[in-house]
């Protein structure tokens, strides 16, 4: 009846664990309650939960990134601890069998559901914003993906409490992740949550590609487009090209553990290497999906705080596109030790350092920027000036592995830990943060606390420093990955600072919490009505803060890069221009995603404890819930011209109202 | 075409990436093109993993020992004519024309399912001859890379129903046009990957 799951796969006998469970559990019911109690709850599922506004969604996504970050740097600074206590005979407090599913766990949740919402996220905010139309091209679509998102991120959280997680690092190697190996449910709480998600960021993908493509405002050709929405057409290509790969070889897997085939097996023929390469030729790709948004935000906020066009606008792009065809011939130097031979190494050691160059082109391009211009140390270019910094350090560690004989002494070692790292916290948490701080007005209408934001970049800052630097050395010592005790005691000193690094990197995730509920608090003193409070360059500035419903009244028309600087310039607004007010179609909202990721989230837990008849229950009410959709007729919402006008003339524009319908529509609201 | 999409397309002289957002036909079409190209790259990843595993048969049957080659040309010819059927059927749409479009479509649907039995079948004669996909790496390959292009095809029919059915229901609206416009790429997605299995699988078969 229940396939695997009983009693017995909750942890009673675990006291951490059931004190998280205990401690997540009175804090869920603790939300739960405020929000009964304050009768929120219509006013969630109105506005948010059912939204597909692109801004809702993408707010909603950064949400779920910092949430999950706070999972994952649990997991981290459990680690921490347990190596700064089990040197010589020590044995930590941490055993092997747990904290094995602590590393497996923080690098698939780090990944997977705090580094791919916050870029996603980020995306999903600017993009329309920036190019200057009014919704993305799919905004259904981009609610399910979001909530398929949560599936995933719901099902991992899941596996904490009832069962267990894998053992076996973030990318699952087979065979040890072939039943055989791994019989528990684990692994396949990794698998179904990942499958999940992944399908949402497929989806997440396809929509953001054809907005860029096919949803600009007029005007803005191909060379107008601000330099993030090309690091994210950069990285949206990655996604429809190397996530299909994922869910290919994770169902190949999948078939292994759950039907007996034989493709990644020890024997019978089966070929455990063949997942390795197939999961790094998504998984390297996943990199630069990973870091080219976070490269589009920081030439976004270099270029605005140093009240300059960005320098080298085409190197740039180019530079982009270039990692993103490069990206993919790069895969093989994450196993150089597996034996394909001194040929097959080389090519992919040099072409790992020919990505060096155009990522080079890219730091010189912010740096000549940032030269001669007069830069405004605000919060956000504290994050691109600490990143330019460390980002570089990690690359050049980088290029170090990137040689065949290096990476054979450094392999498997806290060195690659360090090096990634560097570039994963240098890269793409400076540049969430960086994006965080710099779009949180245009979302909301009020800056976030400067001060605090300060405090925040220091405590990251210092603290990866102080946590990664030791590693580097650890792993030059020989200290290797995944250890969960050491004999050497020379090592403990080393230990001990990363883990105090760990402890500053906590207090600047505090803080940031602090300055959430802090900037909220002063909302009113840092009030922002002009809907342009840094001085900013593109159309996103245009417009109020926050964005109607329907982000531009009239869509502006672009003559040239950074096409709201040059309406500044001329004195010209898109908003200003004569001419009636007319009615306006924006998507309606829907449940569709939330009862889809609903359905989903059962058959991912139904598939993972083996109970059939709930995945049957599960797959039946997700088909159900597509069909109702696509039976609807009634997909979009008019606003009348009334409230546009109201809106418009609340926000200084003077209204005059019409219902002249040649205004041109936007292709929105498509649900095929 | 709306009023807008007339002005969108009378700008002679304005490049197309200048003119602004596209129509909502465009978008979607665009949109499915994009799924129908990660589409198959997952397939592609099954036929690099066949590549690899084909000689893998552990001691078993092998790939040209397996093969009806016959069986699998007339499955062939079922999916291709499919194909054509479709584009028929396509085209009766565009001119409105209701009954050719049933009709059509019908008959895509009894081929589309003649394929999917002759599959079935094939499938059917290599289990009871104990060479089912757990026998060997060659053998897991096989049904999977084969298998998924078989679901496709089984989730293809089911669009196909749903979708007389809206037509039926919803009358031929443009929604309703654009998604038997998606429907026929990815019919026609699934021939070009079949005509990779054929190649590669059958014909290639040592």
């Amino acid at each position: 009846m229940f396939g695997r799951l009983s009693w017995s796969a909750i942890p009673f006998d675990q006291p951490i664990v059931m004190g998280t469970c205990a401690t997540v559990g009175a804090g869920l019911l603790v939300v739960f309650a405020l929000v009964t109690v304050k009768g929120w709850w219509p006013y969630l599922w109105r506005e948010w939960i059912t939204s597909v506004d692109h801004k809702r969604i993408g707010v909603m996504y950064m949400i779920l990134g910092l949430i999950m970050l706070v999972r994952g740097f649990s997991d981290a600074i459990m680690m921490r601890t347990q190596l700064a206590l089990a040197a010589g005979h020590a044995a930590g407090y941490l055993p092997p069998e747990h904290y094995d599913q602590i590393f497996s766990a923080h690098g698939t949740i780090m990944i997977f559901f705090v580094a791919m919402p916050f870029v996603i996220g980020l995306m999903n905010f600017a993009l329309p914003l920036q190019l200057g139309v009014r919704d993305v091209a799919f905004p259904v679509l981009n609610s399910v993906s979001f909530w398929l998102t949560a599936a995933g991120v719901l099902l991992v959280n899941l596996s904490l409490f009832v069962g267990e997680f894998a053992r076996t690092g973030w990318l699952a190697y087979p065979p040890l992740s072939e039943l055989a190996y791994s019989p528990g449910v684990g692994v396949d709480y990794y698998l179904w949550s990942l499958q999940l998600s992944g399908l949402g960021t497929l989806l997440s993908g396809i929509n953001l590609t054809t907005t860029i493509l096919k949803l600009r405002a007029p005007g803005m050709g191909y060379k107008r487009m601000p330099v993030f929405c090309w690091t994210a057409l950069a990285s949206n290509l990655l996604i429809v090209a190397a996530f299909p790969v994922l869910t290919a070889t994770f169902a190949m897997l999948l078939l292994d553990r759950y039907c007996g085939f034989h493709f990644f097996t020890n024997d019978l023929g089966g070929n455990p290497m063949m997942y390795v390469n197939l999961i790094w030729i998504w998984g390297h790709p996943e990199v630069y999906i990973l870091i080219l948004p976070a490269f589009g935000v920081f030439s976004e906020v270099v270029a605005t705080f140093s009240g300059k066009p960005l320098f080298g606008y085409r190197s740039m792009v180019l530079a982009t596109m270039a990692i993103c065809v490069l990206s993919w011939f790069v895969w093989l130097h994450h196993f150089f030790t597996m034996g394909a031979g001194a040929d097959v190494n080389a090519f992919f050691g040099i072409a790992t350092m020919i990505i060096a160059i155009p990522t080079g082109v890219k730091v010189f391009n912010w740096l000549f920027t940032l030269y001669g211009g007069r830069v405004q140390f605000t919060v956000p270019i504290y994050w691109a000036l600490g990143f330019i910094v460390t980002f570089v350090i990690g690359g050049m560690t980088g290029v170090l592995m990137a040689i065949p004989p290096a990476d054979f002494v450094l392999h498997n070692s806290l060195f690659l830990i360090a090096h990634f790292h560097n570039v994963a916290i240098g890269g793409v948490v400076f540049g969430a943060m960086a994006g965080y701080s710099y779009w949180f007005p245009k979302a909301f209408g009020f800056k976030l606390n400067e001060r605090l934001g300060k405090a925040i970049f220091w405590c990251w800052f210092l603290g990866f420093y102080l946590a990664f630097m030791p590693l580097y050395a650890l792993g030059l010592m020989g200290a290797t990955r995944r250890m969960q005790h050491y004999p050497n005691t020379h090592w403990q000193p080393l230990m001990l600072v990363a883990l105090a690094g760990a402890v500053v990197i906590l207090l600047g995730i505090a803080l940031t919490a602090v300055q959430l509920a802090v900037s909220i608090r002063q909302r009113h003193a840092n009030r922002d009505r002009t809907g342009d409070p840094w001085n900013a360059r593109t159309l996103e500035w245009s417009i109020p803060s926050p964005p109607p419903a329907w982000n531009f009244t009239r869509l502006p028309s672009v003559e040239r890069t950074d096409a709201y600087w040059h309406m500044k310039e001329e004195g010209v607004s898109h908003r200003a221009l004569p001419g009636t007010f007319v009615d306006l179609h924006v998507p309606r909202n829907t449940p569709v995603g939330v009862f889809l990721a609903f359905f989903a989230m059962i058959l991912g837990f139904a598939l993972t404890w083996r109970i059939y008849w709930l995945a049957v229950v599960g797959l039946v009410g997700a088909v159900a819930v597509v069909l109702v959709q696509s039976w609807r007729t009634d997909r979009e919402r008019l606003v009348p011209a009334e409230e546009v006008a109201a809106f418009e003339h609340a926000h200084g524009v003077l209204p005059e109202i019409g219902h002249d319908r040649s205004d041109v529509r936007v292709a929105s609201g498509v649900g095929s | 075409m709306s009023a807008g999409e007339q002005a969108l397309t009378a700008m002679p002289g304005v490049p197309l990436a200048l003119r602004g957002p596209a129509s909502v036909r465009v978008v979607a079409g665009f949109g499915f093109w994009l799924f129908l190209l990660s589409d198959v790259i997952l397939f592609a990843a099954l036929f690099a993993t066949y590549s690899v595993l084909s000689g893998s048969t552990a001691g078993g049957p092998s790939a040209a020992e397996l093969f009806d080659k016959r069986h699998v040309f007339l499955e062939t010819l079922c999916l291709l004519a499919s194909s054509v059927t479709c584009g028929f059927g396509l085209l009766a749409l565009h001119r409105t024309d209701a009954r050719a479009m049933y009709f059509w479509m019908a008959i895509t649907l009894v081929l589309g399912i003649s394929f999917l039995s002759m599959e079935g079948t094939e499938f059917a004669s290599m289990v009871a001859a104990g060479a089912g996909p757990t026998h060997s790496a060659f053998l897991s390959a096989f049904f999977t890379l084969v298998g998924t292009h078989g679901l496709h095809v089984s989730l293809g029919l089911v669009w196909l129903v749903v979708m007389l059915l809206q037509a039926a229901t919803l009358g031929l609206q443009p929604m309703v046009s654009r998604r038997f416009f998606c429907f026929a790429l990815f019919w026609h997605a699934l021939d070009i990957v079949w005509i990779g299995v054929f190649t590669i699988v059958y014909l290639g078969a040592k």
